[in-house]
């Protein structure tokens, strides 16, 4: 057990006992290793059920759309809170309603790229500071945990929560002199058939299972755009026309907002990459507008706002 | 997306420039046309017997 564990147990029931909040959602430890799964407190004597380690990478914020508590406790990591204060802007919650306890994230793990180095089924994890070691019949692997991070979490510049109430353990160092787009440049210095060609391959595995859109804080339609039937906007197979469609269609309502959680990409059962096309039009946002998601509760979102300056040089 | 250059075009014109929105159109038709047909995000409809 982590001391962070502990920090949000005892703030957990703090906040349920003395009132402060209804309900506080967290993590306790999924019925798998490496796969712990939200969960609703609404008993301080429950709180001993929640956890925190390298396998919290599900974004809470995905819960608390048009909830009606009036006061919710939420842990949150950096990309949580980032996710929370767009939930904020997009009127799904009101920041009263909420009291974030933040937890400054050193980055979670990809089960996948665990899974992979081990020769079997892995039965038991823990962790220390820095090293995940995986046990299962017959094997012990012990990992550099930076050798394990989810590929979003090994470039993220925002692992302090940007908002919160209550803060679980001292905030960390923001990882300086990250290349975060490294993958965009070499997908935009492609020709537009390479490109083409890219992408067929990028998406071919897809089963349009929509656990990406189900995964995602910002995919919280009522009805999806893919769901619905009359008019039936894309094709409900694996024609790989819809598929190209229902991906580049989410991405695109995702820009602007999107701050590269990973959760989409940790959902996705066949391990699409699907983040090159979020992080593409999060690039174009941060290089065209400045303009990073849910950093502040002041400033609106880019497109949601007209500056004189703003770029048009593709209109004529 | 890999779509072509020049296939997909974007231009602000008020209800009042009528005579811009004939040129925009006939520049945008003159361009694709050079392109030629385009064969992405075309879906092959199904065969019926």
């Amino acid at each position: 057990m982590t001391s962070t564990t502990e920090i949000l147990r005892e703030t957990a029931a703090r906040l349920l006992a003395s009132g402060a909040v209804e309900m506080v959602i967290g993590f306790r430890q999924g019925t798998i290793p490496m796969m712990n799964e939200p969960c609703f407190v609404r008993k301080p004597a429950e709180a001993g059920l929640l956890v925190w380690d390298s396998h919290c990478g599900i974004n809470l914020a995905n819960y608390v759309t048009d909830r009606k508590e009036k006061k919710i406790g939420i842990v949150a990591k950096g990309c949580d809170s980032r996710n929370l204060v767009t939930h904020i802007l997009e009127n799904k919650i009101r920041r009263e309603q909420l009291v974030v306890i933040g937890v400054p994230c050193r980055g979670m793990a990809d089960k996948r790229k665990i899974a992979m180095k081990c020769p079997g089924e892995i039965l038991r994890v823990h962790e220390t500071e820095t090293a995940i070691t995986a046990e299962g019949e017959g094997f012990t692997r012990t990992f550099e945990k930076a050798d394990v991070l989810q590929h979003n979490c090994s470039l993220c510049t925002h692992r302090n929560p940007v908002i919160h109430d209550e803060l679980a353990g001292e905030p960390v160092e923001e990882q300086q002199g990250v290349d975060r787009y490294a993958d965009v440049r070499a997908v935009e210095a492609m020709s537009p058939e390479q490109r083409w060609k890219y992408f067929e391959d990028l998406l071919a595995p897809c089963i349009r299972c929509y656990a990406c859109r189900n995964a995602c804080p910002l995919c919280y339609c009522p009805t999806c755009f893919v769901d619905e039937s009359r008019p039936q906007w894309v094709g409900k197979g694996q024609d790989p026309v819809d598929v190209r469609t229902f991906h580049f269609l989410r991405a695109y309502h995702c820009a602007g907002r999107c701050t590269d959680c990973g959760a989409c990409e940790r959902a996705c059962p066949v391990g699409i990459n699907m983040r090159l096309f979020t992080k593409k039009l999060e690039k174009d946002c941060l290089e065209l507008f400045g303009w990073e998601a849910g950093l502040s509760l002041e400033v609106r979102p880019a497109l949601d706002h007209y500056r004189p300056n703003d770029p048009n040089d593709f209109i004529r | 997306m890999g779509i072509e250059p020049g296939r997909l075009q974007f231009s602000w014109i008020s209800s009042a420039e009528s005579t811009k929105f004939v040129t925009v159109a006939a520049q945008v038709t003159e361009a694709v046309r050079a392109l030629g047909p385009n064969t992405r995000f075309i879906k092959p409809l199904a065969e019926v017997a």
